[in-house]
């Protein structure tokens, strides 16, 4: 669901103010977070979707990777987590027991322990975590705060949404494959962990919402206007040759939808530049709002450490629109 | 005139049927559609091989007639 339309669905219902939430649901957040004393705060957060790869001890780590990657975009520490699975009844158990592999084992690599979880039967396969984590209330990193003057650094590719739908067509090479799977199973805790050494001042994670639908959220949130160059983006390749292909999918037009008259974008961008951006990712990297003094140390320690990161935009005083694409 | 049947179809089955219609040969193929994001995604797929591309809509389907 996009979140224009989410966000029109929830905003009739009572809310019970809490005044201890600190994080809800008024900026679209990554994770809800609830204060418990001044020094902790616990982040919430739920994620699961369906098998994007064939392998399902590949889509077990993908599905854990991606559910823990808000606890991080939030500034904070995952902690423990609950599976959640749906099970169609033609599926086997070896299966089964394949996905929850990856999954436990992908939890253990970023030291968090899965405490329990819920199974049910359904239409659909479906698996994913609800993850709790913590993180000191003056330290949250919040998707609403980035200050005009910061870079912005993406730790991830672009174009994970595009690939797989080739993928679902056959049209992918198992080189590429192994590419797109290793990237959706690497924690964001690697590029979180060197990021946190410098001044952050806003973060989030690119997921379903796309490149352009992040970014707008952070400028709506911050009341700044987000400048993406084109050029400095990190894609895989084959992203081109498969958007031309007309191998877009469904994702796009919402993404596209949801930020419509939010968005400019230069006479000179290319179509496929545009569907890469507006493509949305599976357990998609880091999306930094850092301080512009600290911004080149950080990412030459992220490429340093073999992480896919580039500076990809800058944060500029609102001029009629929240995003720009050059 | 080659037909696809990609009604009630998601992406990216309806571009992938187009193409294997393409690989067979065929320079004249109608596709049947029901939803618009395939409409797009169709089209941009058959004027990247170089088809013209036909679109006409009745109740809720959409054809496009590809030709070359």
């Amino acid at each position: 669901m996009s979140a224009g339309t989410l966000k029109n669905l929830l905003k009739d219902f009572k809310k019970f103010n809490n005044k201890n939430l600190i994080v809800g649901f008024d900026n679209n957040d990554d994770a809800s977070v609830y204060k418990i004393s001044d020094d902790v705060a616990v982040i919430e957060s739920v994620d699961f979707f369906p098998p994007i790869v064939d392998d399902p001890y590949i889509y077990g780590q993908i599905a854990v990777a991606n559910s823990i990657s808000d606890i991080y975009a939030m500034g904070g520490t995952p902690t423990t987590a609950l599976n959640i699975l749906c099970i169609k009844s033609d599926i086997n158990e070896d299966v089964i027991r394949e996905i929850l592999k990856g999954g436990f084992n992908k939890a253990y690599e970023a030291e968090i322990t899965i405490a329990g979880g819920h199974t049910i039967n359904g239409d659909e396969l479906l698996y994913g975590l609800s993850v709790s984590g913590i993180v000191n209330p003056k330290k949250i990193l919040s998707n609403s705060s980035a200050k005009v003057g910061d870079k912005l650094i993406l730790t991830k590719k672009l174009g994970i949404g595009i690939i797989t739908t080739a993928l679902k067509g056959g049209l992918v090479s198992k080189t590429l494959e192994d590419e797109i799977c290793n990237q959706m199973s690497t924690l964001n805790k690697y590029s979180f962990d060197i990021a946190k050494k410098y001044k952050i001042n806003s973060l989030t994670d690119v997921t379903g919402f796309s490149l352009l639908g992040h970014s707008y959220e952070m400028a709506k949130g911050s009341k700044v206007c987000i400048n993406i160059y084109s050029n400095n983006l990190i894609y895989f390749n084959d992203a081109i040759n498969f958007s031309d292909m007309g191998l877009i999918p469904a994702g796009n037009k919402r993404n596209k939808e949801f930020t419509d008259g939010n968005v400019k974008i230069n006479d000179k961008i290319t179509q496929s530049i545009i569907d890469i951006c507006y493509s949305p990712e599976t357990s998609g990297g880091l999306l930094i709002s850092i301080d512009k003094n600290d911004a080149t140390n950080c990412i030459n320690e992220m490429k340093k450490n073999k992480i896919d990161a580039s500076i990809v935009g800058e944060v500029v005083e609102y001029n009629n629109t929240y995003v720009n694409l050059i | 005139m080659y037909k696809v049947d990609a009604k009630g179809l998601s992406c990216p089955e309806p571009v992938i049927l187009t193409m294997n219609a393409v690989k067979l040969g065929h320079k004249e193929i109608s596709v049947e559609l029901s939803d618009p994001v395939p409409v797009e995604n169709v089209t941009r797929y058959a004027k990247s091989q170089g088809f013209t591309v036909k679109e006409t809509k009745e109740n809720d389907i959409t054809t496009l007639l590809l030709t070359k």
